[in-house]
């Protein structure tokens, strides 16, 4: 039990009180609990994740990018105007998991990635390759 | 190959098929072992997206030679982009792979699945790096 003005207690003394209800002190080895506000990765590890996914999102719409200008390369028929779109769906595919990964990157423990959406993330690449590809001569 | 100690009997064409069917079939990975620290599955992740991303670059590199050298000769350029854009579809393909295989491996208690990808990849980068400069040397040249 670490009150307001316990010495252990790493937060600011001028804090009125914490807001949880949870008395317990904010450095009780105590690994195996969920949640609380300072049960937290001292890694920072989930925020790394989500940041990877972001920069990998990022990546994912140059890539995009450039896989639709190259199905427009050759003419705007309505084969390279289906490849194009279909393109920007792949990088909306990888935005929507990469969107459900961080959501879940929130948590103070996240689950591990499900080979589902490693291989919807992995599935996504090929299908700019396909789609970009597709009417290159 | 997923296990390394199976028989060689049944092939490398079988063990690709199983690890095609772990990728769909996440309650069989989760069957596995024992579940790792969440910080080691999250240290995976992301080493699978930094492939993934590699895989991307490979990718947007393909499509950028095809668009931006219109002056090269054709043949060259078309060979050129389609190597990069099928060593990104492999490089995405062997980045799904790895993740398992490691994924496995921690579950397992394992050691981490060897590779001699990396070492083929910044081979094969080095190589087109070098064919590039030419390409472009010959450019300014003629």
């Amino acid at each position: 039990m670490a009150g307001p003005d316990s010495p252990t207690g790493p937060q600011d003394p001028e804090r009125p009180d914490p807001q949880s209800p949870d008395p317990q002190s904010p450095e009780s080895p105590d690994p195996g609990s969920e949640g609380g506000p300072w049960k937290r990765d001292p890694g920072l590890q989930p925020e790394r994740t989500r940041l990877a996914w972001r920069r990998t999102t990022l990546a994912c719409a140059v890539a995009a990018s450039l896989a639709a200008r190259q199905a427009l390369h050759n003419g705007t028929g309505p084969v390279s105007v289906l490849c194009a779109a279909l393109a920007a769906l792949a990088w909306l595919g990888f935005l929507g998991v990469a969107g459900r990964r961080i959501r879940a990157m929130s948590a103070p423990r996240p689950p591990a990635l499900s080979p589902r959406a490693a291989a919807a993330a992995a599935g996504c690449t090929l299908a700019l390759v396909a789609f970009g590809a597709a009417l290159t001569r | 190959m997923i296990d390394a100690n199976r028989t060689p009997t049944r092939g490398r064409l079988a063990s690709a098929v199983a690890d095609v069917r772990l990728w769909f079939a996440p309650e069989r990975l989760r069957a596995e072992g024992e579940t790792p620290d969440y910080r080691f599955s999250l240290a995976n992740e992301r080493t699978f997206l930094a492939w993934l991303r590699t895989a991307m670059a490979l990718v947007g590199g393909g499509f950028a030679v095809d668009q931006f050298l219109p002056d090269t000769n054709s043949a060259l350029r078309l060979a050129a982009a389609l190597t990069l854009l099928a060593g990104g579809a492999v490089c995405a393909v062997r980045a799904l792979n790895h993740w398992v295989r490691c994924e496995l491996a921690m579950r397992r208690g394992e050691d981490l699945p060897v590779s001699r990808f990396p070492v083929v990849l910044g081979l094969a980068v080095g190589v087109i790096a070098l064919v590039m400069v030419g390409l472009v040397a010959v450019r300014w040249g003629g």
